[in-house]
């Protein structure tokens, strides 16, 4: 592999020192946005490629599959109850002879907006936090303090509480679906950026001793833009890996509080709510817990390998090689 | 100071540096580390300072101090005359155009997830507010002036070589067309071939744009081709201030001596004959320097005095300043009288 002489690509022409060939019309060229590159590099990773397409696939069909497929998920049709595949139920009924392909779609649209969501919500707290912390020396003990209490709360009681306390209130305010949606999100947000937080900061802490750092700040670049500039992008890694995982860990945490009725309505599909419905059929009807449990594992897995490759492509010195 | 023909571009006195060494539960401070204690010295515009001394000595502390790239501890930096040490980072803020600083590792300078072109372009991008056209012509002027084609500006650092990336770290000091640069030993991690090639870089852009270096390393020959006047320092300390031929020749410092005598000599047969001054033991802690002199644990012609007395900076001859009570007039160089009662001033040479 080292030693066929590679394809030349825009990158390597004159990469050594010495003497340089000058090319006059490739010296004019402006610099290239970086996000090109990226995006070059992450074509090149098979498995981020693989996990895009399905993961557009999976979206489509939660999004679009509604529209395309308009039995109602609500509607009960006892008599058609416990059916398996046909062509009037593609993915057959329920115990209640609900449709369960369009159980499955709008299911995985709210189980994809709770886990994209929460994951993003989780994300933002930690890598500011975890930011802060480690750049802001004085506020380091506070915040990791902070990180501690909450990781020694014990969530599910946590939960339930928060549950309690604001359902009503935010489902008079934004109704029913939304208010409990802004409920799970924010519950599952706040109760997953430690280990985030943690990381991030311990990567800030080894990175603002980089000489780099020391270099922006001999140039007086203040400490916003030294975040956004210097530190954000250098622990890009880490936040990717702890996004991808957190999207797994928010659908299931979803699912957890819908299975003790603490999250959505027992009427309103949701994956979670699906495979815990299906749970009890398991032994008659296996096709009850394994179709939600595909999609689960397939988005979570989707994401995963897009993260991998996100990261290995914001990555300069894994690019182009 | 020496000639007063020119004023100073940069003024330092009695710089301190402390690191506090915290210990217990409740992070108490228990000490500090004396990193730069009580330094002062003059660079002269268009002159090139060197810094020399062993490793641990101080002297990268002493360069990003003067920067104002820590807190210090104590002590006045002048540049242009602007008083900066006890200015907040936000003030500081507008007056880092003047001053910048080259780094010495070029790895680890440069950020490794930004293009050359975006490297370079950072002070710009803090300091002016170009359009992307005029940005974009400045980089490639400054790549140009250090050597760089302008081909490389979409690169990453990963992908030069060391004394590339140096030279990118060079012209991001340019950039905003500095008046006093700090060298914080710019080839000490690079090849001995690719370090003629940076100084020689470093000497011609001096020269093009009449910058002021204060050159810090620990390659006392290097140091000799670059530098003007030359500082050499022990434990945190100047021990020696002197014009580069008269340091070179004529070292007065026990400690300066024994650092030039190691500069080894490409002449096998001399070198032979040549009697090296080797120390034993090691340097001081520096959150505990010995009492009196710092240098009397290691000293060969140490005195009763130099554990006693902290030596102070006097002007032996035109421009030359030394630490040391072998040229204090007011002790016997042999040994035996104890404490100057004369108050010396405590600067170089004469307070203005």
């Amino acid at each position: 592999m080292t030693e066929i002489p590679r394809p030349i690509t825009e990158k390597e022409p004159h990469a050594v020192a010495g003497p340089k060939p000058f090319t006059p019309d490739e010296a004019m060229r402006p610099p290239r946005s970086q996000w090109l590159d990226v995006w070059d590099q992450f074509k090149t990773h098979n498995g981020a490629m693989a996990g895009m397409i399905v993961f557009l696939g999976i979206v489509l069909f939660v999004a679009v599959g509604p529209w395309l497929w308009t039995a109602d998920p609500g509607f009960i049709n006892i008599r058609a109850r416990n059916q398996g595949m046909s062509w009037t139920y593609p993915l057959g009924t329920d115990q209640l002879g609900r449709d369960m392909l369009a159980r499955m779609m709008h299911g995985g649209r709210v189980s994809v907006a709770v886990g994209l969501t929460a994951m993003f919500v989780g994300l933002a707290i930690g890598t500011l936090i975890g930011v802060v912390a480690g750049y802001f020396r004085r506020l380091d003990g506070p915040l990791m303090r902070l990180t501690d209490l909450f990781l020694a709360l014990p969530l599910l009681p946590l939960l339930l509480v928060m549950v309690l306390l604001f359902r009503e209130v935010l489902s008079k305010n934004f109704g029913e679906a939304t208010g409990i949606f802004i409920l799970i999100v924010t519950a599952i947000g706040i109760t997953s950026w430690m280990q985030t937080a943690r990381i991030v900061r311990g990567d800030v802490l080894a990175l603002k001793e980089r000489e780099f750092v020391l270099a922006a700040r001999s140039i007086g670049t203040p400490p916003g833009r030294m975040t956004t500039r210097h530190i954000l992008p250098n622990v890009m890694s880490p936040i990717m890996v702890s996004a991808t995982l957190g999207i797994a860990a928010a659908i299931i945490t979803e699912s957890a509080l819908s299975f003790l009725g603490l999250g959505f309505p027992p009427d309103f599909p949701t994956w979670g709510r699906l495979l815990f419905d299906g749970r009890d059929w398991i032994e008659q009807y296996p096709s009850r817990v394994v179709w939600p449990g595909v999609f689960i594992s397939l988005t979570v897995l989707s994401v995963n390998f897009i993260g991998d490759g996100l990261r290995d492509a914001l990555d300069p010195r894994i690019r182009g090689r | 100071m020496a000639d007063g023909a020119r004023e100073p571009l940069v003024q330092v006195r009695g710089l301190k540096m402390h690191f506090p060494i915290t210990s217990g539960l409740l992070r108490r401070q228990v000490g500090a580390v004396k990193a730069v204690d009580d330094v002062s010295f003059d660079i002269l515009p268009r002159e090139t300072l060197g810094m020399v001394g062993e490793s641990g000595c101080g002297k990268s502390t002493t360069g990003r101090a003067v920067l104002r790239l820590y807190d210090i501890t104590a002590g006045s930096i002048r540049i242009e005359g602007a008083e900066i040490g006890s200015l907040s980072q936000t003030a500081l803020r507008r007056l880092r155009p003047k001053m910048q600083m080259v780094f010495q590792d070029p790895q680890a300078s440069l950020n490794p997830r930004m293009t050359v072109a975006a490297i370079i372009g950072e002070p710009l991008d803090e300091h002016t507010r170009w359009g992307r056209r005029e940005r974009l012509d400045r980089i490639y002027e400054l790549m140009d002036a250090v050597g760089l084609n302008r081909n490389f500006a979409n690169r990453y650092p990963h992908e030069f070589s060391g004394g590339q990336r140096q030279r990118i770290g060079i012209a991001r000091a340019l950039a905003l067309n500095p008046a006093f640069i700090v060298c914080d030993e710019p080839i000490a991690a690079l090849d001995v071939s690719i370090q003629a090639q940076v100084v020689n870089l470093l000497e011609e852009l001096q020269e093009r744009f009449g910058l002021t270096y204060l050159f810090i390393s620990h390659d006392l020959s290097m140091v000799r081709h670059i530098a003007t006047r030359v500082a050499v320092m022990y434990l945190g300390k100047i021990v020696e201030l002197a014009p580069r031929e008269a340091l070179y020749a004529d070292p007065l410092h026990p400690y300066s001596q024994a650092l030039l005598s190691a500069v080894p000599d490409p002449d096998p047969s001399l070198a032979e004959k040549v009697e090296r001054i080797i120390l034993t033991g090691d340097v001081p802690s520096p959150s505990s320097p010995p009492q009196g002199c710092n240098f009397c644990t290691r000293c060969p012609q140490v005195m009763p005095v130099c554990r006693e007395i902290e030596p102070e900076t006097r002007e032996v001859s035109h421009g030359r300043f030394v630490a040391c009570h072998l040229h204090d007039a007011t002790h016997d160089p042999t040994g035996g009288r104890t404490p100057g009662t004369r108050q010396e001033p405590n600067q170089q040479g004469v307070t203005r």
